[in-house]
């Protein structure tokens, strides 16, 4: 008795009652392909994100306005301005109102000339100040467009948050010491103004202020909801001038020299900020420091947890299309009492019993698999709820096997079941 | 060939249940059949002869005493070996057919040798040489719910023959055929016994039972009767001058 006749012997024995091992295999099927497709979904919200958190320029920290900040005085008797931050109630809470409170400070310009003083921090390569103006509406010859985010800063920023140029060029300090009203404009910008007309050298008004377009910034692809392109930089006093006016930053984009300074960096900005803003001791720092390097880990991790979770409650639903694997053999084994009472009365011995049996659960969840990862594989080609999924091929083997190895499990109860039977008992059912 | 019988039973017993709800079925009960012969085992319903079929057909064990099938004692072997046996020594015809449903009456006479791991050509042949000895090479290729009674039986005969068993149990072959297909299915019998081939057949029927050579009667588990109707090493009583088509 082959390996081969046992399969024949199986595929007889299942095509008997083909509605019932298509629903038996359709249960493996929903559990395998719903391990690789959600699996798939959490690796592609994973790289998604990391691409993201990537396309902010790399080796950079991002320093801006803590509101939840301010420093609490408390016992230690700090810098007694009267409480007003907005985020007081956060640190207020522990110790009601007893403590006075420092104001949260707002980062300027001086804050920024300190961080790039290189005595002081030596692990910081450049310092760009940045303020944005939001949806500011950009008009050329007739034609609007609302920019969602106008970046006013230093010609530093194109290479710390890595927006290179595609066309014409990046401005510079002579330009952001004069003020000269010029623009760099995302991809976004430059189609919805000038269409296929080449926008170098014209002319645009931004909230009523006239800017010279230099160059293109170079398509960095749309990140989520927010739409990467739709940018543009000026300088930075140009901006101040028209729009925000000479107020606080909106961040402070440092660079630091390499991958390995960019926690001694931190540290620089940390002292150098604290000591400006007078945060002293238990004093909360009223502003955040946005690590790229931290910040991917930190991603990376939750992203893995959450790829893992997926995965879970897919192997949930492949536990119990197992478990209907054995429901179901169970009934076929009792169904098949008597002709298993033939075949050892005849001599077949227990083995051959035995392989059939799991012979016929093992097809039914390799089948079910099969079709599963076909199914997992091609659902992935789609789009899940703004996520592309990006297929894992260790999944897909990993599914594959756990199936083979759920018909091998949950088969091998009912099969051994109908190999201990005795035949005489097994003649006498009906 | 030495003189050992195919079946040797000895004081051999069998007990169901326990207690008060104790039945003895068999009751010491000794019989030897040697190469050759046509045994009809007779007895009415409860008498224990299924009891003794099974025990003689390795599917039950007996309670108590001894049981040799060709010198091999029955009750020492593991379940292994015991499939083994049913396989090789012994060929089955049961009342009901018991073909195995939805496999051609070709793969029904292959089973046996699939189990005993003969060769696929080789298995073929052998098949299809046993179906054309019971008349039915021109439907092996039927599956048994598009077969008469008579000629399932005769598949099952068939099927109980390839494997060229020592022995030929059968129980109550005829009892769910009709007159025509009885006549075809003991005539078979006749024929292969005339060749050589040792039948124990189980029946209840007087008319069925003078094919046979030898009559043993069993009451209350007890052989009370047994007689030889024709000789050992001669053709049985009843042979038809040719197996009919």
């Amino acid at each position: 008795m082959n390996a081969l006749e046992v399969v024949r012997f199986a595929v007889r024995g299942l095509a008997a009652n083909k509605m019932r091992s298509a629903l038996t295999t359709l249960g493996i099927l929903i559990g395998v392909a719903a391990v690789i497709l959600l699996v798939a979904v959490g690796e592609g919200t994973s790289q998604s994100i990391q691409q993201n958190i990537q396309r902010l320029g790399s080796n950079t920290l991002t320093v801006s306005q803590s509101f939840a900040g301010g420093g609490r005085g408390g016992g230690m008797g700090g810098q007694a301005v009267p409480a007003g931050g907005g985020g007081g109630a956060v640190a207020r809470a522990p110790q009601a109102a007893t403590g006075p409170r420092t104001q949260a400070r707002e980062l300027t310009l001086d804050d920024a000339r300190a961080l790039a003083d290189a005595a002081a921090a030596p692990s910081v390569k450049s310092v760009s100040p940045v303020v944005t103006a939001a949806s500011q509406a950009a008009t050329y010859e007739g034609t609007s467009h609302t920019i969602s985010q106008l970046v006013g800063t230093y010609p530093s920023y194109f290479e710390a948050s890595n927006k290179p140029v595609a066309e014409g060029s990046y401005f510079f300090n002579d330009d952001v010491l004069a003020a000269r009203k010029i623009i760099v404009i995302g991809r976004t910008v430059a189609e919805n103004l000038f269409g296929s007309v080449d926008p170098l050298g014209k002319r645009i008004t931004v909230a009523g202020v006239p800017f010279t377009v230099v160059g293109v910034l170079k398509e960095s692809g749309s990140s989520g909801f927010q739409d990467a392109d739709d940018i543009a930089v000026a300088p930075l006093p140009a901006v101040q001038q028209s729009l925000t006016g000479f107020g606080s930053l909106g961040q402070i984009v440092v660079q630091a020299r390499s991958a390995a300074s960019v926690d001694a960096a931190q540290t620089e900005i940390s002292q150098i900020l604290d000591q400006r803003h007078g945060i002293t001791g238990t004093a909360t720092a009223d502003y955040r420091i946005l690590n790229q390097a931290a910040l991917q880990e930190t991603v990376s991790a939750a992203t893995a947890t959450f790829t893992v979770l997926l995965g879970a409650v897919a192997a949930i639903s492949l536990l119990v299309g197992g478990i209907g694997i054995t429901n179901i053999m169970l009934v076929t084994v009792t169904e098949r009492t008597r002709e298993i009472g033939i075949r050892k009365a005849i001599g077949a011995p227990r083995g051959a019993i035995l392989g059939q049996f799991l012979a016929e659960a093992t097809m039914l969840s390799l089948v079910g698999g099969l079709l599963g990862a076909a199914v997992g594989v091609l659902g992935a080609q789609f789009t899940i709820a703004g996520v592309r999924p990006v297929v894992v091929p260790a999944s897909i083997a990993l599914a594959l096997g756990v199936s083979v190895a759920i018909g091998l499990f949950f088969g091998s109860y009912p099969a051994n079941r109908a190999a201990k039977l005795r035949p005489i008992e097994a003649l006498r059912h009906e | 060939m030495t003189a050992a019988p195919v079946l040797d039973v000895r004081a051999v017993g069998k007990v169901y249940g326990a207690g008060d709800a104790q039945v003895r079925a068999l009751r010491e009960v000794s019989l030897s059949v040697e190469h050759g012969d046509f045994v009809a085992i007779m007895g009415a319903s409860g008498s224990g002869k299924s009891t003794l079929m099974n025990i003689l057909g390795c599917l039950d064990v007996p309670t108590s005493g001894r049981y040799l099938v060709d010198g091999t004692d029955v009750g020492r072997l593991d379940e292994r070996r015991l499939a083994v046996l049913r396989n090789r020594k012994i060929g089955f015809v049961f009342q009901s057919f018991n073909l195995v449903p939805r496999m051609s009456a070709l793969a029904n006479v292959e089973l046996p040798l699939a189990y005993g791991g003969v060769a696929a050509g080789v298995r073929r042949a052998r098949a299809l040489a046993a179906l054309e000895r019971v008349g039915l090479a021109d439907r092996v290729r039927h599956d048994p719910n598009e077969l008469s009674g008579g000629q399932q039986q005769r598949v099952a005969v068939a099927r109980a023959l390839v494997t060229a068993p020592s022995l030929l149990l059968a129980d109550e072959p005829t009892g769910n055929l009709d007159t025509a297909s009885t006549a075809d299915v003991l005539s078979i019998l006749d024929g292969l016994n005339d060749a050589g081939r040792t039948i124990v057949m189980i029946t209840h029927e007087d008319d069925v039972a003078t094919h046979a050579k030898r009559i043993v009667r069993l009451v209350d588990g007890r052989i009370v009767e047994d007689r030889r109707q024709a000789a050992l090493d001669g053709p049985p009583p009843r042979l038809a001058p040719a197996v009919p088509r």
